[in-house]
């Protein structure tokens, strides 16, 4: 009896909100603590999930969707591609001076109270939400980026036309194909000069052809093995 | 890690006991965490991938601002919703950094085959 009582007090938006908001702020400070970088990326996914989170508890379902299926499915598998491609060891970890470290705490102290400060300074902004329960907010989007209002004013704002989004729709979508030629040109294929990729086309060569030349780098490595291994 | 859980717990602890239920400020806070991680990521990384990472944090953060700005839910006595446009500009901002992201990536990828590292402070070939 008394634990449904209890469990009937509970505000549970409350409660989320706190769960998602400590996942989120915790897992941030943790891509900045951490130093191996598939760590960084592993809770820089979870923070941007949590914050996926508090977008759906905000009532924006379809940003918090976007988020979840652009950010944590697109962008991160991305980075971790990245990670992948420029990894020299399996644990990459390049240190931070401590120096820099302790100057980064203090102007990041000192930027937090200041955002802080700014954050509780609106009066209005610290009176807890009214509750207001929005339509489905995806039609109405997609029908502002072609355009086209249908979305009821929210209140207080003053009277008057409201513009679509057609235009900066097209220049996004204009900006990405940009994006998307200029990306696949920067990361073609072309002329290595990576000591690995030296050694690959090396030994690849000598095992076509086999050479006579000492191998640059004796690593018993398959240029040896062509030659007999006589060297 | 956890001791600096510990502390954010310490600091938030009472400022959100104050309230019962969610304001816009709350989402505030949270943002300005994230902004700031972001930042700190960007200075004291020393790997291209992390200071990219940070780039996300603080876009992140920023975007958590607009949808608490924009929802009609969390909009208190008095205060005034940015209704739709404050999701459709979020919506902008997830799009813009999945680009950014993408010419980042391949930028990063670029560095690392002429300097086989991705280690930011080997980049000074323009340093007069």
């Amino acid at each position: 009896m008394t634990g449904c009582l209890m469990l009937a007090a509970v505000n549970f938006h409350t409660l989320l909100f706190y769960l998602f908001a400590l996942l989120a702020c915790g897992f941030a400070v943790g891509v900045v603590v951490a130093d191996n970088v598939v760590r960084m990326a592993l809770y820089l996914v979870l923070s941007l999930g949590a914050t996926a989170g508090l977008f759906f508890l905000a009532g924006a379902e379809f940003i918090g969707a976007m988020q979840l299926m652009i950010y944590v499915g697109g962008t991160l598998v991305l980075l971790v591609f990245g990670v992948m491609l420029t990894a020299q060891a399996p644990f990459v970890t390049i240190k931070t001076s401590p120096g820099d470290r302790v100057l980064a705490g203090v102007v990041a102290a000192s930027l937090l109270a200041l955002l802080l400060q700014a954050a509780f300074s609106v009066e209005a902004w610290r009176r807890p939400g009214l509750g207001e329960v929005a339509q489905p907010a995806a039609t109405p989007i997609g029908v502002a980026l072609v355009g086209v209002r249908v979305d009821e004013p929210p209140a207080g704002t003053p009277p008057g036309v409201r513009s679509g989004y057609l235009l900066p729709f097209e220049i996004v979508s204009i900006h990405l194909l940009v994006v998307l030629v200029g990306a696949a040109y920067l990361a073609r294929a072309k002329r290595r000069r990576t000591q690995r990729a030296i050694d690959v086309a090396a030994s690849v060569q000598s095992l076509v052809e086999p050479v006579v030349e000492v191998p640059r780098q004796a690593r018993g490595s398959a240029s040896a093995l062509a030659t007999g291994g006589t060297r | 890690m956890s001791g600096m859980l510990g502390i954010g717990v310490a600091i938030a602890g009472p400022v959100f006991a104050a309230a019962d239920g969610v304001s816009v400020a709350h989402y505030l806070v949270v943002g300005a965490i994230l902004f700031t991680a972001g930042i700190v990521c960007m200075a004291v990384k020393r790997n291209a991938l992390g200071v990219l990472m940070g780039i996300e944090l603080v876009l992140n953060g920023a975007n958590v601002n607009f949808i608490a700005f924009a929802s009609p839910y969390l909009r208190g006595q008095g205060a005034v919703s940015l209704g739709i446009d404050g999701q459709v500009i979020a919506l902008f901002v997830i799009l813009l950094a999945a680009a950014e992201a993408a010419v980042a990536l391949a930028i990063t990828l670029n560095f690392y085959n002429n300097h086989s590292t991705v280690d930011v402070d080997r980049a000074d070939d323009l340093k007069g």
